[in-house]
């Protein structure tokens, strides 16, 4: 017998709010990666590049 | 029926008790708002005036503290110490549904509206609360991460799972997790707690009480709804008068510690005394003021009175520290 899967089909208000929650996600993400980058930076100065190769 | 058609606030309590009871509720229940909730639904989850008072007051701690922070140190502190007073915001809405439902003030509140639903709020919070301690652990110092941890444990815990609902004394012991965002700036910039940023604690714990007792002497109608114990409904409004008075006395004298203990100019010291007698002139009238429309207005003078007379003196702080003034020699 089939197994019936419940579904939920999204309203275009739903679809538009749903969208702009994930650019807020994407935006969040996007200053993480900024904010750890800098402060690598800041932390290490030019010891970031003194590594042996 | 879904949760945004309980107009009247006695059935929207009866249908959120599956929250009190479960956390959760079935998609059912929020009909066509399901997945519905706009990106200013989840910044309201973080209380952003409160919010605002965090970082004011951390941005003061931080500034006042001896010693040199990297200013994009300062601005990931205060951004960690925000995020994480947010996400406590986050935790107690997710926790105190139910009682915002019956609350006039709260019933527009993200969950019990209907658009965002407990679990999403709890997921929230608790990701915001790990990321920000992380974060300001790793990126800062340990001390600062730790105490921004044991803030929200103890915004989250103490106070909104324990100590609301139980005893009228709620606020004066929750009222700490309020007034640790300034010793958390402190210790983000010396790694240590000393006397100066337990006196700045000191100064928000002992303005809590008074402040949000003028409060619940204006909306005591609303805490009795909503059966939550604070002090006008469980002792009256007489003994709350008494205690805004008692606390007032207490404040006006640590409001001008800093000045004492050496940490702040003259401007301070004399702004502090003066506003700490206006302080105290604003609890004798609600004291002696106790009928008619009159007490009211005193009550709400007084809670308007309260909010400038905290950002006056931080405001004095951070000014006479961005002029360069001098600090007064310490008297203690």
């Amino acid at each position: 017998m089939a197994e019936i899967i419940e579904r939920v089909t999204l309203t275009d208000t739903q679809k538009k709010r749903q969208r702009r929650r994930s650019m807020a996600i994407a935006f969040a993400l996007g200053a993480l990666v900024l904010i750890f980058y800098a402060i690598t930076i800041v932390k290490m100065g030019p010891g970031v590049m003194n590594r042996p190769l | 029926m879904t949760l945004v058609d309980h107009a009247d606030h006695a059935e929207r309590k009866q249908a959120l008790s599956a929250i009190a009871t479960t956390k959760a509720l079935s998609r059912a229940d929020y009909g066509a708002d399901f997945g519905g909730a706009e990106v200013r639904d989840y910044i309201a989850l973080l209380k952003p005036r409160v919010m605002s008072l965090v970082i004011f007051t951390a941005l003061v701690g931080l500034m006042v503290a001896p010693g040199h922070l990297h200013p994009l140190e300062s601005l990931i502190a205060i951004l960690c110490i925000a995020i994480g007073g947010g996400a406590s915001g986050a935790l107690n809405m997710w926790y105190d549904a139910d009682i915002d439902a019956v609350m006039k003030r709260t019933a527009n509140r993200p969950i019990p509206a209907g658009r965002i639903t407990p679990g999403e709020a709890l997921s929230f919070g608790l990701t915001l609360s790990v990321g920000s301690v992380l974060m300001l652990g790793l990126l800062v110092n340990w001390l600062a991460g730790g105490l921004l941890a044991f803030t929200i444990f103890f915004y989250a815990v103490v106070y909104t799972m324990w100590l609301k609902r139980r005893t009228p004394q709620n606020i004066v012991i929750g009222g700490a997790a309020g007034a640790f965002p300034p010793m958390i700036g402190w210790a983000a910039v010396t790694g240590t707690v000393s006397i100066e940023s337990i006196v700045l604690f000191l100064i928000i714990f002992m303005w809590t009480p008074p402040h949000f007792w003028a409060l619940a002497l204006i909306k005591s109608d609303d805490y009795r709804a909503a059966k939550v114990p604070m002090l006008p409904v469980v002792a009256g409004e007489a003994v709350t008068r008494s205690q805004i008075l008692i606390y007032s006395l207490l404040l006006a004298p640590i409001g001008v510690l800093p000045a004492l203990l050496g940490f702040a100019g003259v401007t301070y010291g004399a702004l502090s005394v003066a506003l700490g007698l206006l302080f105290i002139g604003a609890a004798l009238r609600v004291y002696t003021i106790r009928e008619g429309s009159l007490a009211r207005k005193s009550a709400g003078q007084m809670f308007g009175f309260s909010i400038l007379y905290l950002f006056l003196l931080y405001a004095t702080l951070l000014f006479e520290r961005l002029a360069g003034l001098p600090a007064l020699p310490s008297l203690l």
